[in-house]
């Protein structure tokens, strides 16, 4: 009634339809197959990339990655990782024990960002639920995993982290050293 | 004492116990009804993991309303804010003792009507319980001693009473043309046909009054849960709550109920036993109700209030005079 332009009756007739059309949307819904995923039923494929549990994998060597750093733990938010490093009689750091609290963890992802060996990761898997909060506890045991997660290839200590033992040039990705003699002017 | 006298007590107390479970237990399956419904209405699901479809839903509810701690705030009136569910509840309840339920039954060679209680008054019997149930409202938002219960039980006493209003006002024309204040004389003025197809004027009074008065949506103003939490019952928790939630539930069906024998024509229907087409229509008035929930936005408190006063109330009124002088003529 606010616009004076429109007679009366229109008005009326566009307030009716207006009003009628929404019953008719919410009565033809009635009627509609409900889209909802009932959940412990139906279990959505989540994104390879959905932060969840975390993992520490291994590189392709079967060897564990973990060269116990420190970073993840630094980075943590809610200080839920903790770790002891330790050195194997090959020069190879390694993660004497390592815990995470997941009673604690809050799924952030930083710490994946921060690993410099892509050792620890998250995965898509969520139903960690426990009624005892100490089972939340996870050693290093429970973290290991047989793969190497998101990344198969890669291998730290193939780039860096030991002494070399070839010759120089003989690294991954390492050029030959130039013969200094031929650059001469 | 004589047997006769004995007999009807215990045909009275047969008769409320009936009444009283089938009230309770609908109030309880009409919440999963229309949280059933409503879902169906947003392409959910809605409530299907207690019992096969859910139907052990309200069971549910009630243990956990039940087992849930009973809070009182610190600065809430204690006696007041204790009682004043009981006040919500049992007037809702109560006015269901004066609607008819079926024709009268005849057991053993006695008349039994199938009505707790045939008041002759039973319209403003149950005009006075719905304004008594505003009590309910009042008291308990105001003994909580909170802001938001403050404001809801503003919105609300305003809400009830200016709607008590026109929903008494679109009554008369009932009465007029029942010629009696009984409900069990309006439901036998009806054996022909229902009221609603004379009286549509004041059955759209009726529905649209009687739904503010219970304050459902569009007309949730006292409980608008994105603005006061949750209103009047803000404060409420457990048992308490749940005395408020019953009484709303019941006077859901009740309205239901009085809507039926207003202007639908009661128990009366072809083929099916009258409790059955009783329930029925409430079943079909509350079905409504859950449709126009599921459709319509809140009404704006000033929206609210012109409709009750400047709308539906004149409407009423004219609609009163209409009436009186098209049963004047037809009378000569």
């Amino acid at each position: 009634m606010k616009n004076n332009n429109q007679p009366l009756s229109q008005s009326v007739f566009e307030g009716a339809f207006g009003l009628l059309s929404g019953f008719a949307m919410t009565l033809r819904h009635l009627f509609r197959k409900p889209i909802t995923e009932p959940y412990p039923e139906f279990k959505r494929q989540l994104p390879e990339r959905t932060r969840a549990t975390i993992i520490l994998t291994r590189d392709p060597d079967g060897d564990e990655r973990c060269v116990a750093c420190y970073l993840c733990s630094g980075v943590c938010p809610v200080n839920c990782i903790s770790m002891q490093s330790a050195e194997r009689s090959d020069g190879r750091r390694h993660a004497a024990w390592f815990r995470i609290n997941f009673a604690r963890c809050i799924y952030c992802g930083f710490c994946e960002e921060a690993c410099p060996t892509l050792a620890i990761q998250l995965t898509p898997h969520f139903e960690t639920c426990q009624k005892d909060i100490l089972k939340l506890l996870y050693e290093k045991e429970d973290l290991l995993v047989d793969h190497g997660g998101k990344n198969n290839d890669y291998n730290f200590y193939r780039h860096a982290g030991v002494a070399m033992l070839g010759d120089k040039g003989s690294h991954i990705g390492e050029e030959k050293p130039s013969d200094i003699r031929t650059l001469m002017p | 004492m004589s047997a006769e006298w004995i007999l009807g007590v215990v045909l009275l107390i047969i008769k409320l116990g009936a009444a009283l479970l089938t009230l309770l237990l609908g109030a309880a399956y009409l919440v999963l009804a229309e949280r059933k419904l409503l879902a169906r209405m947003q392409i959910r699901i809605g409530p299907n993991r207690a019992g096969p479809f859910g139907l052990l839903q309200p069971i549910a509810d009630m243990i956990k309303m039940m087992t849930k701690e009973d809070l009182t705030p610190r600065d809430a009136d204690r006696v007041i804010f204790r009682y004043a569910p009981a006040v919500s509840a049992a007037t809702a309840i109560l006015i269901f003792a004066v609607v008819p339920f079926g024709d009268s039954l005849t057991l053993w060679g006695k008349r039994i009507p199938l009505v707790i209680t045939d008041l002759n008054v039973g319209l403003l019997a149950v005009l006075g319980l719905s304004s008594l149930g505003v009590y309910g409202v009042a008291l308990g938002g105001w003994a909580s001693h909170s802001k938001y219960s403050l404001l809801g039980v503003i919105r609300g006493v305003a809400q009830m009473i200016s709607y008590e209003l026109s929903l008494g006002l679109s009554l008369v024309p009932i009465v007029m043309m029942a010629g009696s204040f009984s409900l069990v004389d309006i439901v036998a003025a009806q054996a022909k046909y229902p009221f609603i197809f004379l009286q549509p004027v004041s059955f759209a009074v009726f529905f649209l009054s009687a739904m503010a008065e219970i304050k459902r949506i569009p007309f949730d103003l006292p409980e608008a849960e994105n603005e006061l939490i949750a209103g009047y019952h803000t404060e409420y928790s457990g048992l308490r709550f749940g005395l408020f939630f019953l009484g709303e539930y019941v006077t859901l069906v009740t309205l239901g109920a009085l809507t039926a024998v207003f202007f639908l024509g009661g128990w009366h229907g072809p083929f099916l036993p009258g409790i059955i087409w009783l329930l029925f229509k409430i079943a079909a008035v509350a079905f409504g109700m859950i449709w126009i929930r599921g459709t319509l936005p809140r009404f704006r408190s000033d929206q609210l209030m012109n409709m009750g006063w400047k709308f539906l109330t004149p409407l009423a009124l004219v609609n009163i005079i209409i009436t009186g002088a098209a049963l004047l003529v037809l009378k000569n």
